[in-house]
This record gives structure tokens, sequence and C-alpha cells, in this order.
């Protein structure tokens, strides 16, 4: 008993070391000098547009993300093909890569020199620098989220409620609709979830497609480090808390999702 | 009419299922595919359903070529072990999916929707949802929702399988009276000799991806035309070098005409049946059934020396 | 894609992985990630036991915060650590520009790795077998090494090894609390950002690469190690 509680606290402790007193320090620095100063720092136009590029960027790189996905999943838990094991196994690739190397390779392949960015840019399109390279870099880190939810759930259902739909007349395109996405649906959602949170704070990726052009390519989490870096703790903290607190909405909705989910048994 | 296979092979990755399969199912019949696992039967089930793409052969529905058409073309109710269910959907829901898919007026689905529950007895669970039922309920509602599509052939796999034994036998005796009602070409796969025995008008003896053999319970229990056959449905045990039913075996306390001797090595005696292990001084083992007065008059006892003979009317096979 | 820009010859690509700033900061990176994700595997194994196996008030709400790393940006996540331990911190620890803040932001970002590895294996794990082996006269420690350990060892180097490739390749925590000082405190990822900034992409590239392969052939051995032969996945 006692062996147990000692193990709880040294648990408890080393979590509330490392994770919740930091936590509590930040919002404690962003509140310090009270709501207007925070709010404040939150409604320069710098801050501004950067949570607009932040929202923005995300709004297109999740659903991108849903729809790749979800047919990735299908792809590898119904059809045979060759090459199949090694997508199956470099699907979580995204997630071992530094972002930093996600970034230089974009750079390489997207920027003015490289294959495709030299073609992009004989057409007027610029991708690095820009936010479609900010897109890019967000929907490249983020893109295994939602197959990683969907495969298991693909494979554990298996395909007899399909085939049964197949029976009873439905075709591909009915059954996919009326039968596998509802089946899958909280799986789908449980996915946009953790990419949208992903999509909101990638950094190190971001940081290196977009140049970091103030009021220009400057997401959430690069303003954080600009203001930082230009001794505007307050701002820095404000926005920090705002990413925190969007990253504990987040957290919230996982809890509820995963309570819902072990409920309806998948 | 009815349902036909002819030259059906299928081979999965070099492993053949399926070896020149050909079978005939009357219009209206109920037909066991039965034999032993993984043999075949289910595959054969799903390539009449359209689920299997056969390699060569070809499937008729009510005389018609439907090889290369899609499940979905095909007109069948299919009942799957596992049922199947739609998790997501209500009994309601899924009884109607057919139906809904077909686009019928949503009046014509509920009236349907709800004679097909009166007569699965699942009308006081329409707004439950799968989770919720039991496994005989379960597979109630599968049937149901097979059948609304008003399919021109039934089929189902292992339908009982996963049920426990008094749910089995409850639902064997309904499933043979609705079939009657209904009147669809009926088969089922089964690897439960007793099962088919019970239901079926006809039975197909799969094993090792071939037609072992096709007919009547009685066909295949009096005439088996190997020697398979007649292992598989119902016991067996040699006689003089020859396969013969246990109960076509006759004890006698004294000798009689063509009996040889044998001593009791052991009885068991199982309520109405009693079994009896022989040696014969051949050193041949024979069993023997008799019923519970056959035995008492014998009072067969271990050691005993009895005198075994077969009974002029066995079904015997060479060994 | 990376491979793309080592034209410049294997001979460049061997000059910039070699030049002793690149050796410095993949050394650093890869000895601060390994004691990481040694750390990981007992404290993670410890945070899992006790979320499974112990009851206390609050122990849903301590099992949702787990997950705050994944969920809250990396920048924030240095930030917020150097809001406590930094210099104007109010506990008087300072450890910003040191490798020991770099240990603490990786501690950070791969806290669930280990935890949410172990977890589920712990929470399927037959109880019997740990009675079967008290009732055989085993103390409680010598059950959790001869009976439970084995039975979590696999989840455990999982996790360490995701938590290690995180921890390879982590970037925006580090990048505020590190002080990125060249030889001392420069991780391989903020090497790399420094030279993209100043243009030197063959430097930069050729580091990445090194990064790249480890993070391929952890994956693969990841992926390969799979499960222990005792386990029957049906397959």
């Amino acid at each position: 008993m006692a062996a147990r509680r000692s193990l709880r606290f040294a648990a408890l402790g080393y979590l509330g070391l490392l994770l919740a007193a930091p936590v509590g320090m930040v919002f404690y620095r962003a509140f310090e000098h009270g709501l207007g100063r925070f709010f404040h720092a939150l409604t320069t136009p710098g801050a501004e547009h950067a949570l607009y590029l932040t929202l923005l960027v995300t709004a297109i790189a999740v659903p991108a993300n849903a729809a790749f996905g979800i047919g990735t999943a299908l792809l590898l838990a119904r059809r045979r093909f060759r090459g199949q094991g090694v997508l199956d196994r470099m699907i979580d690739l995204p997630f071992a890569i530094s972002p930093i190397v996600v970034g230089l390779a974009l750079v390489l392949v997207y920027g003015q020199d490289g294959w495709l960015g030299s073609t992009f840019a004989g057409a007027g399109i610029q991708i690095i620098f820009s936010t479609p390279g900010i897109v890019l870099a967000t929907i490249f880190v983020s893109l295994p989220f939602v197959v990683r939810e969907v495969l298991p759930v693909l494979r554990e259902i298996g395909d007899e409620q399909e085939q049964a739909a197949a029976t009873l007349g439905a075709s591909r395109w009915q059954a996919f609709w009326r039968i596998t996405l509802p089946a899958i649906r909280p799986a789908v959602i449980y996915g946009v979830v953790l990419s949208t949170a992903r999509a909101l704070g990638e950094f190190g990726a971001v940081s290196v497609v977009s140049g970091r052009l103030e009021g220009e390519t400057e997401t959430l989490t690069l303003y954080v480090q600009n203001r930082f870096d230009g001794f505007d703790l307050t701002a820095a903290y404000a926005t920090a808390v705002l990413l925190a607190v969007l990253g504990i909405g987040v957290l919230v909705a996982l809890t509820v999702l995963s309570r819902r989910r072990s409920q309806h048994g998948y | 009419m009815g349902i036909e296979t002819a030259g059906i092979h299928k081979s999965f990755n070099g492993h053949v299922a399926l070896d020149d399969v050909s079978v005939v199912v009357p219009e209206g019949s109920l037909t066991a595919i039965l034999g032993p696992s993984g043999g075949g039967k289910s595959t054969l089930l799903r390539v009449i359903a359209g689920l299997e793409e056969p390699d060569e052969g070809q499937v008729l529905i009510n005389g018609r070529d439907v090889t290369r058409d899609p499940a979905q073309d095909r007109e069948i109710g299919f009942v799957f072990q596992h049922y199947a269910a739609f998790k997501h959907m209500t009994v309601r829901d899924n009884v109607g999916f057919g139906l809904r898919i077909r686009k019928r007026s949503k009046a014509e689905i509920r009236s349907r929707v709800d004679e097909l529950l009166g007569l699965v007895q699942l009308e006081t669970y329409a707004d439950r949802y799968p989770a919720q039922l039991s496994g005989g309920q379960r597979q109630r509602m599968a049937l149901a929702r097979a059948l609304a599509i008003e399919p021109r052939v039934l089929l189902l796999d292992e339908p009982f399988g996963a049920l426990d034994a008094r749910v089995r036998q409850e639902l064997r005796a309904w499933l043979k009276r609705l079939q009657a009602d209904v009147g669809v070409t009926t088969i089922f796969v089964t690897h439960d000799q007793e099962e088919a025995m019970d239901l079926a008008d006809q039975i197909v003896l799969v094993n090792d991806g071939r037609v072992e053999q096709a007919g009547t319970p009685h066909d295949l229990y009096e005439k088996p035309e190997n020697d398979f056959v007649m292992r598989f449905i119902g016991l067996v045990t040699t006689l003089d070098g020859r396969l013969v039913r246990p109960h076509d075996v006759q004890l006698l306390p004294v000798p009689g005409a063509a009996s040889d001797e044998a001593v009791v090595e052991r009885v068991s005696r199982l309520g109405f049946e009693v079994r009896v292990e022989l040696t014969r001084a051949s050193g041949e083992k024979v069993v023997a059934q008799l019923s519970r007065a056959e035995e008492r008059e014998l009072e067969l006892r271990e050691g005993d020396i009895v005198h075994v003979r077969g009974v002029d009317s066995a079904s015997v096979l060479a060994a | 894609m990376v491979d793309r820009s080592l034209q410049g010859g294997t001979g460049a690509f061997w000059r910039a992985v070699s030049a002793p700033e690149a050796v410095a900061s993949l050394k650093l990176t890869f000895a601060v990630s390994l004691i990481v994700a040694l750390i990981n595997a007992v404290t993670g194994t410890l945070i899992a036991w006790v979320l499974v196996r112990d009851e206390f008030p609050g122990k849903r709400f301590v099992n949702a915060l787990i997950d705050l790393p994944f969920a809250m940006p990396t920048v924030v996540a240095g930030l917020t650590l150097l809001a406590l331990y930094g210099p104007k911190g109010p506990v008087g620890i300072d450890v910003a520009y040191t490798r020991v803040a770099i240990g603490l932001a990786l501690l950070f970002v791969t806290l669930p790795f280990v935890v949410r590895a172990v977890q589920p294996v712990l929470m399927e794990l037959d109880r019997e077998m740990e009675e079967a082996a008290r009732s055989l006269g085993a103390s409680a420690l010598t059950t959790f090494r001869r009976v439970v350990l084995p039975s979590l060892r696999p989840a455990v180097v999982a996790g360490a090894g995701l938590a290690f490739a995180r921890a390879l390749g982590e970037f925006g925590s580090i990048v505020l609390i590190s002080g990125n000082l060249p030889y001392k405190t420069e991780v391989a990822s903020v090497f790399i950002f420094g030279r993209i900034e100043t243009g030197d992409v063959t430097a930069a590239a050729a580091v990445s690469v090194v990064l790249l392969a480890a993070s391929v052939l952890l994956l693969a051995a990841l992926s390969r190690l799979g499960r222990p032969r005792w386990v029957d996945d049906g397959r």
C-alpha cells in the first residue's frame, strides 16, 4: 500500500513538474498584467493577421487531409496491390521526420530552383515564402492522423457489412456513404481533431517554408517566436496562451470523443 | 429453373478451393451444402451470391447466366454467418435498407418492414440497435433484411453456427416453416450433418473443393457413394473388413447363421442408446449400437463372449 | 527529394556532414535523444502503471493531461518551460540555454509515447497471471520483473523508439529554450535551420539526410519488431 502510494506520488510529481506547473506559469505570465493587456496583445494587426492566416491554412489543410486519409485507409484495408506493405509501413513517416527536414524538402522541390517550383513560377504561382507553401507543409506534417485512426477501424469492422449492402442491391458508392462512412465516422472525427491540433500548432516546417514575413506569411506559432525574440514577452505569452487554449480545447474534444467511441464500441 | 452451377473452379493464391463443382438446386427447394470446414462450401455459396468471382464455370439463377453479374444485381438474399448487421442502424432501418436502395416509397417501406418484422417476430424490437439484440434475434433480423427485397434465392452461410444449442434447435424448426411459407429457393451452408439431415430436401456434400455426393438425406445415408460420405453422415464401424452402420451390427447370445465370436471390451450406456465395443477373434474392432431394451436382454458385461453378424438390410461399403 | 540537393557530389556531402559543427550537433542530438528515450521508458511505464492499476481522485483528468504535449504547439511548449525554468522563473532554477533545457523540452514533447503504448497492454494484461505468480511464492517485485515486465517490454520498446525518433527531429520546443550555441546547445534541426537561413543548402541537406535516414531506419525497425513471438496475431 505504501509502495503504491509512493509510486503514485512519483508519477504525479513528475507530471506536475514537467507538464502542469509550466503550463500554469504561462497562463500566469499572460494574465499577470491584467486582462486588458492580454486582449490588447492579441488584437494588434500582426497578431490578427497571424490568427487569420493560421485559420485559413487549417481550413484548407484539414479537409484535404481528411479526404486523403479516408481514401488511403480504404486503399490499404480493402485492396491488394503491389507496394502495399511499403505504403503501410511508410504512412507514419511524416511523424518520424523532423519538421525542419520536411520544410527543407519542400523548399528544394517547390523553391524557385526546385523541380516543380520553377514550373509553378513560370505560371506565376509562388509557393515557397507564400501561403501555398505553408499549406503544403501543414498537410505534410499532419498527413498520417486520419489514416492512422481510420485504418484500424476499417480492418476491425471488416468488409462483411459492405458485402451485405452489395447483396441488398447497393452500389459501391452507396455502400460507402450509407455503411462504411457512418461506421468510421467517429474515427474520422478523431483524426480530424488531431490533425487540426497539429495544423494550428505546426512550427518547424512552416518556419522554413514561410520566410516569416511579418503580417504576410506569419502564422500564430511564428508570431510567438517573433514576439519572444523582440522581447515583447506579454504578446508572446498571450499568443502562447491562445494556442494552449486551442490545444486544451482539442484535448477536451478528444476525451469526449474517445469516451463516446468506447461506448458505441467502434 | 432454380440455381445451377456448372464446372466452377476457384483458387486463392494457388490453393484450390473449388474444383469443377456442378450443382443443381431445384426451384423452391431447401438445399444444404454440407461438409467439413475448409472444404470449400462457403466459397461455393459466395460464388453463387457473386461475392466471389469463379476462375472458370458458370452460375445460373432461374435459367439466366449471372456469372459476371456483381452481387448487387443478382436479386439474392444473403445471410452472413455473423449476420453483418449494420451497427449504426436500428432494426427497422436494417430491414428496410434494400428497399431504400431501390427507392421505394416511405409508406411502402414502412408497411413491408412491419410485415417482415412480424414474420420474424421482432415487432417490439424495431427501434433497437443490433448491439441490443441477442444472437438469435440478430439472426432473425438478418433474415428479414435478406427477405425484404423479395429475393429470387435465399443463401445462408452457417446460419446457426454462432448460436447456442437450444436457440439453434428453435430457429431450425422456425426456418423450415418460414421457407415452406415463403417458398423461396434456399441454400444453406453447414458443417453439422444432423442439421442438414433435419432441414434439407437435398444435401450437397462438399469436401476438398469437390462434390462428393448430392441427393436426398435418405439417399446419402442409405446409399453413400463412397466411404467419405458414409463416414461423414452417421456413425460407421468395420465388420468383416467392410464399413457398416453400428446399428446394423447384431449381437446374439448364442451362435447364429454367419455369426462370429467376439469379446465385449466396453459398454457405454447413453440413455436410450447403448454402444458396445467388441474385439473379434481375428483382432478386428467392432462397434455395435443397440437400444436399451436389446441390451437389457443380453445383459452385457465387459469380458462376455457374444456372437456378431451384420443384419441383412445393412448398407455396406468396401473399406 | 533531399538526395537531389546532394548533387555537389558525395565529396561535398561528406565534407558537409563531417564539418565539426555538424558533427557536434548530430552527436548532441543523438545523445540527448537517447537519454530522453531511456528516461521515458522508465517514467512512461511508471505513469501508465499508476493510471491503470491505481485509483485516486482526478485520475481521469490526469489521464487526459497526458496528451497535452501532443495537442499543444511545440513553440508553446518551449515557452512554457522557459516561463518556469528560465531566467525569470519563480522557482529560482534557471536551466535556459543549457543541455539540461534541451532534455527537459524533449521530455515534455515525448511524454505521451511510452505511456500511450504501455497503457492498453497493461489493461489487457491477465491479472490471473500475476496472481498465479504470487501464489507460487513470488514477491511483488519479482512478479513485476518476471511476469509483468516481459509482457510490457515490446510496448515499452515501441514507445521509447517513437519518442527517440520524435526527439531526433524536434525543433519548435528547443529553439527558444536552448540558446542554440554552436558546439554546446545546438541540436541538428536547429543547425539545419541556421544553414537554410544563411543559404548553405548543401550543409542543411547533408545533415537532413542523416536525420531522414535515422527516421526511416527507426520506423522500419519498429515495424519489423512488431509483436513478440508468443502473441498470436491471427495472421
